[in-house]
């Protein structure tokens, strides 16, 4: 045989085929498949039989359907929080302590506005969450913007420092007098979100998650700040050169990150919990970076990236009480999903070649 | 107040052992310009790993090697990720924190889901080489690993950095890559090799804390010490010395508040004072170190061979 021996090689392009970008997630969902199902095979579980219930089984009732979008309130706006940072090229991996910064407001708001009807109560919770959430981010902006302190390590450490934080909470003043848990006192029935869907858990905390993706769109795409801060994420330099005030632009765009996870937390508290909790979120604030990062830093991409994962967390609690999986498939197929989905945006800019 | 003394050096030296691993593992990858956020879900993923396998084989070294191997592991794909595939590193290593973490607890819930009690196992021995001198008994009982830490770990990582090629490469590679690769040295090998010695020292880390430090593996067990490993790396100038001074910082500032909280003070402020205290502390030594601080010039960024 005379041939010539090809091998398959990535040649790089810059024009992908056109089915390339919409079988991306689709390829990201097949190879997360692929790679968890060893670990559902450990817990004695059919892989197929759990992803039945994992993606499907949420969808078929009314209730379970709109648990979805329940889960994926606070996911929403931890998404649209780290993208407001992210584009601006400032990486707030904080957004997890300024949901509890939110959170804390709320719970103490809520109690303190016992009486005030809910057309007052509901704003100004929503308000002093979103303070106390900019309030949480301004130590790491003002650090980075005046000291050149690198954000990233000081809005991890401020997680660990407001853990604590509502530890004391819980543990001291603000104990349950009646049962001694540790959780707050319950909030004034006036200041706790409406249901938007009777019978269910879904409430107006999903009505500010889509307002935010809105406001985040209109920013981003209709307005001088939103090309600002994109100018500034894409290069400081050059956005310096081009005029634009580098440091004022991050310190706004921090602050309303930080605000906007602030507002998750109020969501949640006044939404669903009615008190402070220290279990109040799962590490929302972290799966809010791989929102924002498997939505593009879009705001439509971030809404439906969150829904989607607010169905696998939904997904994973249906599989843990159906099957006994643990229901901790859910955080390993988000974090599987997001790295699989990272390794293939990068093929988008190859094609395989014999040569 | 001498023995106040003593015990607070004593547990000082305990507590920044495990942060000290993971730091001079850091200070590994930064200095070959990979910034691995993945340290706090490694250390977490050896101190499980390490866990598991002790009480599985028996053998608290076969669980630490097996840990270490597991840390490795997490090194390389944090290599395919942000070496091969060169994305973000601030992303592909907060998954890896979030993948591991997840994993971890689903795989402590499939093995141990059903007791009642909290498992755990015997834990590695204290050394007590000087047992019956006053001070430096007391100051010198310290567990094997924290011996290698300080005495093996540390002055092995300043010699392989500045005193050996491999050690020159990876301080080039994280300067500047594209003259090393002129020179015919891989970039990726490299910086897989650093991230597969930082994913190892991350990992004996996470081990440390539930192989010797409390025989049991819980959900809070790393809780934010990856990332003030990340601080005290920074702190340090990515120089080994620096970065154990840099522990001992927090390992002090923690082994005050536990001794504080052991002495049953009763003071107006809550206990989580003491605990938020040495991530406080961290902060403004970040701060402090902040404006001398000289990051590797490729830190971040992927390097591509045009």
């Amino acid at each position: 045989m005379a041939m010539t021996k090809k091998k398959l090689r990535l040649v790089k392009t810059d024009t992908p085929p056109f089915w390339v970008k919409p079988a991306i997630p689709v390829l990201a969902l097949i190879g997360t498949f692929i790679i968890t199902s060893g670990l559902i095979l450990l817990s004695n579980a059919n892989p197929f039989e759990t992803y039945y219930y994992f993606l499907f089984a949420p969808l078929g009732s009314r209730v379970s359907t709109l648990e979805i979008l329940v889960k994926a309130t606070p996911l929403i706006l931890t998404g649209v929080a780290v993208t407001f940072a992210f584009a601006t090229g400032y990486y707030n991996i904080g957004a997890e302590g300024q949901l509890y910064a939110g959170a804390i407001a709320a719970a103490g708001l809520g109690v303190a506005l016992h009486g005030v009807p809910a057309i007052i109560a509901i704003p100004v919770m929503i308000l002093g969450g979103f303070i106390a959430g900019m309030a949480w981010a301004l130590i790491p902006a003002l650090l980075k913007i005046k000291l050149a302190v690198d954000e990233v390590v000081t809005t991890l450490l401020m997680n660990s420092i407001m853990a604590y934080i509502v530890s004391a909470l819980l543990n001291g003043p603000w104990r349950d007098p009646a049962s001694g848990w540790p959780q707050s006192p319950e909030i004034s029935p006036t200041a706790m979100f409406f249901k938007i869907v009777p019978r269910s858990r879904l409430n107006f905390g999903f009505v500010i998650a889509i307002a935010a993706i809105l406001i985040l769109w209109i920013i981003m795409t209709r307005t001088s700040f939103g090309l600002k801060m994109r100018a500034v994420g894409l290069g400081k330099p050059a956005a310096k050169f081009a005029g634009i005030s580098v440091n004022k632009t991050i310190l706004i765009a921090a602050l309303v990150s930080g605000g906007v996870a602030g507002v998750a937390g109020v969501a949640e508290v006044a939404g669903i919990q009615f008190h402070l909790i220290g279990e109040l979120s799962p590490g929302y604030g972290y799966t809010g970076v791989i929102i924002a990062t498997l939505g593009s830093l879009n705001a439509f991409g971030v809404g439906l990236a969150a829904i989607f994962f607010g169905l696998v967390d939904a997904g994973a609690q249906t599989v843990s009480r159906a099957l006994g999986v643990p229901v901790y498939l859910g955080e390993i197929t988000q974090a599987t999903m997001l790295l699989v989905a990272l390794g293939m945006l990068l093929l988008q800019r190859y094609k395989i070649r014999r040569m | 107040m001498e023995l106040f003394l003593v015990n607070l050096i004593a547990a000082t030296l305990r507590v920044s052992t495990p942060i000290l691993l993971a730091a001079i593992g850091e200070t590994f990858t930064e200095r070959a310009g990979i910034l691995n956020l993945g340290i706090e879900g490694i250390m977490f993923f050896g101190a499980f790993v390490g866990f598991f396998v002790a009480d599985a084989s028996g053998s608290l070294w076969i669980g630490f090697l097996v840990a270490i191997l597991s840390g490795v592991l997490s090194g390389i794909l944090m290599g395919l990720l942000s070496v091969s595939l060169g994305v973000n590193q601030h992303v592909s290593g907060l998954g890896i924190t979030l993948l591991l973490t997840g994993l971890s607890l689903y795989l402590f819930r499939l093995v141990y889901g059903g007791r009642s009690t909290p498992p755990s196992i015997e834990p590695f021995q204290q050394l007590t080489p000087f047992n019956d001198i006053p001070i430096i008994g007391p100051i010198t009982q310290q567990y094997f690993l924290t011996y290698v830490t300080f005495l093996v770990i540390i002055p092995l990582a300043w010699w392989i950095l500045y005193r050996t090629r491999f050690g020159l490469n990876i301080r080039a590679v994280g300067e500047n890559p594209e003259a090393l690769d002129a020179a015919g040295v891989s970039v990726y090998l490299i910086r897989y090799l650093t991230l597969g010695i930082g994913g190892g020292l991350m990992a004996a880390g996470g081990a440390f804390l539930s192989l010797a430090s409390l025989g049991a593996f819980s959900h809070g067990i790393i809780s934010g010490r990856g990332w003030v490993a990340i601080a005290i790396v920074i702190f340090g100038n990515w120089d080994p010395i620096r970065v154990m001074i840099g522990a001992l910082i927090f390992g002090g500032t923690n082994a005050l508040q536990l001794r504080l909280q052991a002495m049953g003070l009763q003071l107006p402020i809550p206990y989580e004072t003491f605990l938020a205290l040495p991530y406080i502390v961290t902060i403004i030594a970040l701060v402090l170190a902040g404006r001398n601080a000289s990051y590797p010039a490729a830190l971040l960024k992927p390097y591509k061979r045009e």
